[in-house]
């Protein structure tokens, strides 16, 4: 079982989380200005790496909160966690390759 | 659901949790009992409201996450970074919902009662911990989890929230609906210490 830092509770396992997709997407602040593309990048579209991603996850039966965790796709390895709101980390994808 | 003698259904309702434990065996090493009713309220709040709001209780809201604040037989228990619950055992909720709403009339916050949503279970003996941890993963060694930790957490697939009082004490409050499906887990569980 994968053990992920909440930043509110410390270390738990991956059953008390639910995955909340890609983070830091902002919705735009004038939807009718933008093209249906661009619309349609921002609904739909995701980066999809290999890789380091920065992804929402919420501690569902825990604290309850939404956070950020940095995430190595192809290992599953959580390099950090941070709270929502916070900057994503500058970390190298090459640190944290440990499955 | 009211059971009567018109009742056609061939479908036995579910024992609800007094049932089952009036039925439970004693076992030395982990007993468990059904605790009585409590007023429950569920408090979320900005900074403002978090003081007031535990003044008016009488028992301070915890700030360090996971942890619980006792006083007077009242608890507060730490849900969330704005999310407490405050249970009274044995106590009318209504008083204490219009003490805590008076006092933070104005300031941005959510008080609700939930009094009749869960049902504590109390889990207790020099086993208790390892029963608890036939379904649930946290590690409940006193320095991982020390006395005076509460936490949201899972039993098997129910939700609960897992509250240690003393070394070999635990309390377990979860949703009315599950509470017969986390007993009977927990008789399973301490069957081989019988």
């Amino acid at each position: 079982m994968l053990i992920i830092t909440c930043p509110w509770c410390g270390a738990r396992p991956e059953v008390e989380f639910r995955y909340g997709g890609e983070a830091h997407i902002a919705r735009p602040a004038d939807p009718s200005a933008l093209t249906d593309q661009e619309w349609a990048d921002f609904l739909y579209n995701r980066t999809n790496p290999k890789g380091l991603h920065a992804e929402r996850w919420r501690h569902m039966h825990g604290c309850g909160r939404y956070f950020n965790a940095l995430r190595d796709t192809v290992s599953d390895f959580f390099v950090t966690t941070y709270k929502a709101g916070e900057p994503r980390p500058d970390i190298d994808g090459s640190s944290g390759g440990n499955p | 659901m009211v059971e009567s003698a018109s009742m056609t259904t061939p479908l036995t309702p579910a024992n609800p949790l007094h049932v089952l434990a009036a039925a439970s065996r004693d076992v030395a090493a982990v007993r468990l009992a059904a605790l009585a009713p409590a007023a429950r309220l569920v408090f979320r709040g900005r900074e403002a409201a978090i003081g007031p709001a535990g003044e008016a209780f009488g028992v301070p809201l915890p700030r360090e996450a996971c942890r619980f604040n006792t006083a007077g037989g009242r608890f507060a228990f730490w849900l969330g970074p704005d999310e407490w619950l405050l249970l009274v055992p044995n106590a009318e909720a209504a008083p204490l919902f219009t003490a805590i709403e008076a006092a933070t009339t104005g300031l941005p916050h959510a008080l609700v009662d939930v009094s009749e949503r869960s049902v504590g279970i109390e889990v207790a003996g020099e086993k208790a911990a390892f029963v608890l941890n036939q379904g649930n993963p946290l590690d409940l060694s006193l320095a991982a989890f020390p006395i005076g930790m509460c936490t949201r957490t899972v039993f098997h697939k129910a939700e609960i929230l897992l509250v240690r009082h003393a070394p070999d004490v635990f309390h377990l409050d979860v949703w009315r609906s599950f509470a017969p499906y986390v007993w009977e887990l927990l008789e399973d569980a301490r069957r081989e210490l019988a």
